[in-house]
Parts: structure tokens; sequence; C-alpha cells
């Protein structure tokens, strides 16, 4: 610690520099295991000082994760981390701020500050851990949860309707939503990167396996022999092809889209619908391919649903206080304690 | 003391405007008011509004009240009784007149007491109190404000409404012309906020001039009254109510500490009005942050404290209940945070606009787990700033969080206030570590000082990164700790720190009387100015009574126990159902005799007064 003191300030930092000497708790096999070494590997890399970083998080398995990153960090309570964020960014936007947080942590006991959050879009990151079930508390349904799931608080299946959290994220006005998982690391470290970069608030939706509760609920999407039909790589500008010896692609039927055969000669790549996630309307109609609600069994979009530029709310909150105060002048404290009307008594 | 002109020279007068919430009582209540402490009288008042924004016209339940005593000599309440009662309309007179003193004026708006105004204030039919006899004991004036105010203002051009609107500004006319007062500071208002709409401007001074020429020219008011200035300290004075006073309090604290000011809210009845004043002092860089419920509020200022701001979350008791959990991890984090109550009737929505002392003992106890927090409750609009200054001083310099309890009485009230100088204001020692304090070079984030307060870091400190959390924590290291003494230890700790502040808080002192008197009245809050104002008038009738007024709630001063031991009679006024005086029981075992209210009102000085002979004559 001594040494460190004399170095230049952008040191060259590596991932052990962000891995805290404290035993990581999780169950053996979980998932988050592998999206912790692949935040602590992207992080020597985002071009910040080690001192930046603040990790806050909520209640739940994914809630520890600031005790395995050696930067500052809040263990929050149960559904709070985005409303502790959004006043820590709020008055320190200096600071580079990633939320860790649940399906239940944050769509369930902190629904009301998620969309709350994503709407007034502070640069902030928010990693969601899906799981689909309650790990901490020990197996109860959560609210992304499929109808029918049997749980030790639905053992007769579950009759809840679950959120769909790139709707839910659009729906509030979201500036960025992008979804990966825990066993695609390349892939998630690519998004993780994209989020970082974005300026507002990046929702990522990170689908995890919990081997204990919940096991194998996305294995379709990253099993040799399903991945390939199951899921589909978004990439920008690309149009959207999956399938094995990418066969298969997506177009739209009107509004509706369609999965088209590229091998039988009737339909081309140039009938695909080319992915451009600045297109709301596209990015909300991705987001419906989860539902499988629409007569058509589409795969699992992965990658960048939707990504725009806006202004940040520490932005415009500065920038409204720089106005104000360029306006009326900064007031000294006796002119504050006094008002503008006094009298005299003497 | 009547002199030849008619005019009474009194000591003290208690005016009550009253009328439907759409005819402006509060405006012109509060003109009254600023005018008269403008003019060097010492003033209280007592504003009173329904909960509803506009409820229906004409009715009991949508009457609106301003009620403002002041005078010569040095006034503590808003006064039990009025002297003067302006009713606006049949509703407003049906629901004021109880408090009107026998004998005194009633100035009524005539156009208010038609049928359609005596049915909406549920008279029997063919019932008017203006034509019976049911008013004869007072003095009673039927003045046709409304058409009055429409002949004045009739060539200014203005809608049928905008005319109706401006019979405020006749009653207000009026009343400057019966307590002899210039209307100078009122036009000046007016030309202000209408500087955008001359014509308003004009027409609103035009109708206060043609009340007060109503008054010199028609002559129908027996009675004037002249109110000597009075002799308050002298200084510079200002009118301050006590939410505007909280929010200047926060200001000061944060420029004299050097701490950016963060305030994270939700809106509610009575606190409201603190988020609204602070939100105009954007350009002394105050950050306002309305949130989208009451736990993101106090959320959003945990982590505001957290990145080193000072931190403050308002509220009023639904939205206390709602920040429970969160004040718990602020206790545990042990950051500065103010939180501010404005309590209210509860529970639950209870009694919105009207006051309560109900939340003490959610105050001290309203929380899961063990965990004590400071609290301070100021005990007049002026005392909000002092109270609310040294709760900012304490948080910032004990590391924990501070519970400020006011009321709806006093945040709404004004007074007179001898603002300070800034450089007077005291010092806030605020410290951020910025090396490790400990012999092997780490940092300990809970490593305690001589009063267990852990260091304050800001995130963004080189070398200093750590974590904190709601877990319980091992002592100094502050990792995750179930050890079970570890935790009986901390428990121990969090306790020591707040006990410790009474080493820095002044020992509780005799607001008037003496340790020999028969009987202490132990107060607290909002209650001052009745309590003060009783037994200053049984002291001078005689009786050997005294009074002691607590601000600070937890930790009590050190002294209080002796001095409550020292009495075989301590009576405890609340405007709850006796909350101070089951920890004052339990505390120093002194056998307490508690006076209660819970009507959603102050108490008022005879109530007090009656409490106390009946306990002196039982003897």
């Amino acid at each position: 610690m001594n040494e460190t003191n004399n170095l230049p300030v952008l040191e060259k930092l590596t991932y052990k520099d962000f891995a805290p000497d404290q035993d990581v708790k999780w169950c053996p096999g979980c998932g988050d295991y592998s999206i912790l070494k692949q935040v602590q590997g992207i992080f020597p890399e985002l071009g910040k000082k080690k001192e930046e970083f603040v990790f806050i998080s909520g209640i739940g398995c994914s809630s520890r994760f600031p005790y395995y990153m050696d930067t500052y960090g809040m263990h929050s309570i149960h559904g709070r981390a985005t409303a502790i964020a959004a006043g820590l960014k709020a008055s320190r936007p200096d600071l580079d701020i990633w939320i860790v947080t649940g399906d239940g942590d944050a769509m369930s006991i902190g629904g009301n500050h998620l969309i709350h959050t994503l709407r007034k879009n502070f640069n902030l990151n928010i990693l969601m851990f899906n799981n689909e079930i309650y790990g901490l508390t020990k197996g109860q349904y959560s609210p992304t949860s499929h109808v029918g799931l049997v749980t030790k608080s639905t053992p007769f299946g579950s009759i809840d309707e679950p959120f769909n959290p790139a709707e839910l994220a659009l729906g509030a006005k979201s500036t960025f939503f992008a979804r990966s998982l825990d066993r695609d690391p390349k892939h998630m470290k690519e998004i993780l990167l994209e989020a970082h970069a974005h300026k507002g608030t990046s929702f990522v939706e990170i689908y995890q396996n919990c081997p204990v509760f919940n096991d194998g609920t996305f294995f379709i999407y990253s099993e040799k022999g399903t991945k390939k039909e199951e899921s589909l790589y978004l990439e920008e500008g690309k149009p959207l092809i999956f399938g094995e010896n990418n066969s298969k692609g997506i177009k739209f039927d009107g509004f509706k889209p369609v999965v088209v055969d590229l091998t039988d000669g009737k339909n081309s790549i140039d009938d695909l619908w080319v992915h451009d996630k600045n297109d709301r309307i596209k990015a909300t109609i991705l987001a419906s391919f989860a539902n499988g609600s629409n007569g058509t069994h589409l795969p699992r979009p992965f990658g960048i649903f939707y990504s725009i530029d806006k202004p940040t709310y520490e932005e415009t909150m500065m920038h409204q206080i720089e106005e104000v105060t360029k306006i009326k002048g900064r007031p000294n404290l006796d002119e504050i304690l006094s008002g503008d009307k006094t009298w005299v008594i003497a | 003391m009547k002199t030849e002109d008619g005019v009474i020279e009194k000591e003290s007068v208690v005016v009550r405007f009253s009328g439907d919430s759409g005819d402006g009582m509060q405006l012109t209540g509060t003109q009254f008011t600023d005018t008269t402490a403008f003019l060097g009288k010492d003033i209280s008042t007592f504003p009173e509004f329904p909960a509803e924004i506009r409820a229906p016209a004409g009715t009991i339940a949508g009457v609106s009240g301003f009620q403002v005593h002041f005078g010569s000599k040095e006034i503590f309440t808003a006064g039990d009784e009025y002297d003067v009662l302006v009713a606006m309309n049949a509703a407003a007179l049906k629901s004021d007149i109880g408090n009107l003193k026998k004998g005194g004026i009633i100035i009524t708006n005539t156009a208010g007491f038609d049928s359609k105004n005596l049915r909406l204030a549920e008279y029997q039919d063919g019932v008017n109190p203006l034509e019976d006899e049911s008013l004869s004991e007072y003095e009673v004036y039927k003045v046709n404000i409304t058409s009055l105010t429409k002949e004045a203002l009739k060539e200014t051009g203005l809608s049928n409404k905008e005319l109706e609107r401006s019979k405020n500004m006749f009653v207000l006319g009026m009343l400057y012309w019966i307590f002899d007062q210039s209307p100078d500071y009122t036009i000046n208002f007016i030309n202000e906020k209408f500087s955008k709409n001359p014509e308003l401007a004009q027409a609103n001074i035009l109708a206060i001039k043609s009340g007060i020429n109503f008054g010199e020219t028609t002559e129908i008011f027996n009675t004037r009254f002249k109110i000597n200035a009075s002799p308050q300290p002298p200084g510079t004075y200002r009118s301050i109510t006590g939410n505007n006073a909280i929010a200047i309090a926060l200001i000061s604290a944060s420029e004299i500490s050097g701490l950016p000011l963060f305030l994270g809210s939700y809106p509610i009845t009575p606190a409201s009005d603190i988020l609204h004043e602070l939100s105009k002092y954007k350009h002394s860089g105050v950050r306002t942050f309305q949130a989208e419920d009451e736990i993101a509020a106090i959320c959003s200022a945990i982590g505001a404290s957290y990145g080193g701001s000072l931190s403050v979350t308002t509220t009023s008791g639904p939205g206390m209940s709602l920040k429970t959990e969160a004040l718990g991890l602020a206790t545990i984090l042990e950051l500065p945070l103010i939180v501010i109550n404005i309590q209210r009737g509860g529970p639950s929505t209870g009694l919105p606009t009207k006051t309560e002392q109900s939340d003490l003992l959610q105050a001290m106890y309203g929380r899961h787990g063990e965990c004590p927090l400071p609290i301070l409750a100021p005990c007049s609009p002026s005392d909000c700033f002092d109270t609310v200054y040294e709760a900012c001083k304490l948080t910032v310099e004990h590391m924990t969080p501070v519970i400020v309890l006011s009321d709806g009485y006093i945040a709404n009230g004004s007074e007179p206030w001898k603002f300070p100088a800034a450089y007077d204001l005291p010092k806030i020692k605020s410290v951020f570590a910025d090396k490790p304090n400990s012999d092997d070079g780490t940092f300990l984030p809970y490593k305690r000082d001589e009063n267990f307060v852990r260091p304050r870091v800001k995130p963004g400190t080189k070398g200093l990164e750590h974590r904190i959390g709601g877990l319980e924590k091992a002592n100094e290291t502050g990792d995750i700790s179930y050890e079970p003494h570890n935790h009986e230890l901390m428990v121990n700790l969090r306790q020591a720190k707040v006990d410790k502040i009474t080493d820095s808080i002044p020992e509780a002192k005799f607001d008037s009387g003496s340790e020999d008197s028969e009987l202490l009245v132990l107060g607290w809050g909002s209650t001052y100015g009745t309590i003060k104002t009783a037994v200053l008038e049984l002291i001078s009738e005689g009786y050997n009574v005294s009074h002691i007024h607590l601000r600070h709630m937890n930790p009590f001063p050190k002294n209080l126990g002796l001095l409550l031991m020292k009495f075989k009679n301590i009576l405890i006024p609340e405007i709850n159902n006796g909350q101070l005086i089951k920890i004052i029981r339990d505390k120093y075992l002194v056998p307490a005799i508690g006076l209660n209210k819970i009507q959603g009102l102050p108490f008022t000085t005879s109530e007090i007064k009656n409490k106390i002979l009946e306990i002196l004559n039982k003897k």
C-alpha cells in the first residue's frame, strides 16, 4: 500500500486489484461466480481509478456482490439500491456507480425505485441477475418465475403472470436495455463494456443459473443441442439470423415478426429485419419475443435491445443549478438569514 | 383606556380571520401579521385550514382560519380566545364563534349570509344569526363586503370573478383602519407579487384603500384599537414560520460546515413547505430531489450522505413510518442524516392539517432491533432554526442520524425572529479521513474516537476502499460478523455513542420559576408558548410554579433527573395520549402527572392553568 502513493495517477490495474481477500460465499456452481469474474475482468479496462468505483446492492444472493469487489461499496436494504444510488449520483456525478440486484430485489420489493430510476436516467449501471427464483430465502417463486413453477411457496404451481424485464424497462423509459447470460462470458464481457460506455442508466438483465433452487432454467439458451435454435444474438446493423448453420432469420410480416428459413429459396438475408438499437418500436417487439404468446415460437434475443442518448439527470440538475446561479448570483449566508423584509427595533 | 377619539389602547389583541377556503383568509392573515410585526409588535400566529384543497364552498368543512395574537408585550401563543372575529360567511361564523370573547367584535360579510350560505352552514330554515338575538352579547358589524368591493373596483375592468376575489383586500383595509396600521407593507407586497400584472396590483391596492376609507368615512365602527410596539430586544428582525426556519437552518449548516446540502423528500402535509423553500435555493448549490416515495426519499439522502453531503429528509407521520427500515440502515452504517418529522394527527392519514405531538415514542422506539437515535424538538417557529442547526452539528460531529420532531402548529405559525449573523453561528466540525488509521496501514472504517465516533470517508478517496452495509459488522474492521459477543459489543457501542452526546448538549434549565417551587411543568415542543404564558400568569398571581422545556428528547440533558427529583409535583402537558411522561417515569421513576389533549389543536393557556391549580388545590 505504501508504494502505491508514488505511482502515476492512472496506474495499470489488473483484475486482481478488484478481488478483495474475502471468501466468496455463493453456492458451488452458482452463475454469480461467472458474472463476478467478468466484472472483475473488465474493470481494469474502464479507464477509471479504482477509488472512483462504487457498488451498491440491496438484499439477495446477488447483492453480496459488493463484498467481492475491492472498491467502495454498500450492501444496503432490500430493493433500495437504486434509490440510494440515485442520491449518491445526484450528489457525486464524478463517481462510477454500479448496482447489483436480482429479479426479486429489483422487480418485486424494489420495483417502484427501479422504474423511477430508469425514467430519470442517472448515469448508472444496473446489473440484474435474473434466476427466476428467490435464492437467499431458500426457494420461493419470484416476479419473473413462469406460471406453473412449483416452489416452496407454490407447491401446486405459481399462478402469477411474470414480468418481462425488457418490456418493463422500455415501458419505464429506460435509455439502455441489454440481455446476456452467465454461461456466455465472452458475450457478457462485451455487453458489460457497452453498458458502461452508455451515458445514462444502463439496465442489463443477466440470465443466471441457480443450481440449488431453479437449476437449468436457461440451459436451452446455452447448451449445445439447443442454443443455436433458441438464442438470437443481436448485432447492430446486422440482420437477425440464428439457427444451426445460420439457416434461419426473422423478418417482418407487417408488424409481426416471423421466422423464415434461409435455405428454402423463398427468403434471402436481404429480406430480414436489420437490428437498430436506436429504434424503440423494434426494441419493443424484440422485448415481446420472450412472451411466446403471438402464435409463433421465437428465439430469445441476447445483446443490446435498445440504446439512445439522452441527457442524464445529474447533468440536467447541475445545469439548472448553474443557470439559476448565473441569473441570480450566489447569495451570501447573511442575505439568506435576513430574507428580503426586515425591521429594526432600536 | 379609551382616548377621546374612540381609540382604545390595548396591551394585546387576538384577531381571527375566518372564511371559505376560497376567500383568501391565509393571505389576509399573513399580510396582517407581517405588517403588524413590521411595525414592531410581537406576534404569534395559528393558521388552520381544511385538509381538502377546496372543500365544498360555504360548508363548515370548507372553513379556513388564520388567528393572530399581537401586542406590546411579549407574545408566546396565538391566544385562547379572540377579541375580533372576521366571518366571511355563515359557516365561518358558526365554526369559530365558540372562541370569541364575550363582548368581542364580529365583522361579517353579509353577502355570505344569504339563504344558500345559511343552508350550507346548516342553520335551521328561516334562521339568520345576523337577524335574530343570538349575537346580542357581541358587537356585530354587518357589512356587505362583496358588493362594496365590487362597487369600489367597478372602473378597473376586472371580471366579476376577479372582483369577488379582491374582497379579502377590502377586509384587510378595514382591519388596518380599526388597528390604526399603515397599509404600506402590503402595498409593497402586492406591487412585487403582481409586478407582471400592474392592473391587478392596482385593483388590489384600491380594494385595500377602499376598506380603509370605508372605516374612516362611514364611522360605523365604535371601536378602534391602538397597540404600541413591543419592547423586544434591540436588533434587526424578520418574520419567520417554523418550516422556513428549518430550510434556512439547513442552508446555514451547509455553508458553515462546508458540506453540500442534499434534500431527498416526498411531498406530505405539513412538511412540503420545507421542500418548496429549499428548492428555491438552487443558486446556493442546494440539491433538492423529489423522490418517487418516502422510502426513496430517505434512501437517496443516505446515498448522498455516503457521498459526503449534509443530507436531509423531511416528512410527517405516515412518511416517518415508511422510512423506519432505512433509518435502521443509516443507524448501523453510522452516517450523518437529518430526519425532520413535522408531526400531525395520526394514526394513518389521521388529521393531516392538524397538529399533534404523537410521534415521540415512534422516534424513540419505532425501529426494529436496538436502534437508538438522538431526538431534538423545537419549541417555536424561530426555535426551529436553532434546533435544526444544532441537529446538523450533532449529526456531522457524531456520525449518527438525528431526528427532529416539529409539528403542524409551529411549522405554519409565524413570529418575529431576531436572526443571527452568519459569523455568530457555531462552527460545525466536518472531517473526512484521507489516510489509513491503523498501525499496519489498513483502513478501519469502524475504529472509533473518544466519543465512539467512526471516521467518515468519501468514496473517491484513494487507498481507503471498503464496504459497509446493513449486516452486523466486526468491531473496527467493519467486516461482516455473526459472532455473538461482537454483536453485543456493537449494540453497546452504538448506544454509547448516542449517550455520549449528553456531553455536547446544554444542561436543562428553568424557563420560569426555580427548583424551590411547588410544581414543575415539564414540556417539550410546540406547547412552549402556552405553558410559558400559563406559568408566568400563575407566578404573577402569586403561585409558586416553574417551567422546564426540553429540546433534547434523546439523550436528555445530564442534570434532568436530579432536577426532577426535587419536585413533589410534576405536570407534563402533551398534545398526545401521554408519551414523554412514559419515558420520564421509566427513566427517573418520578410520579409525574399528565395533561393530554388529542383534538388536533394546541392547548389553551387556561387549560394548563386550570390543571396546575387543580393539582395545587388538591393538597
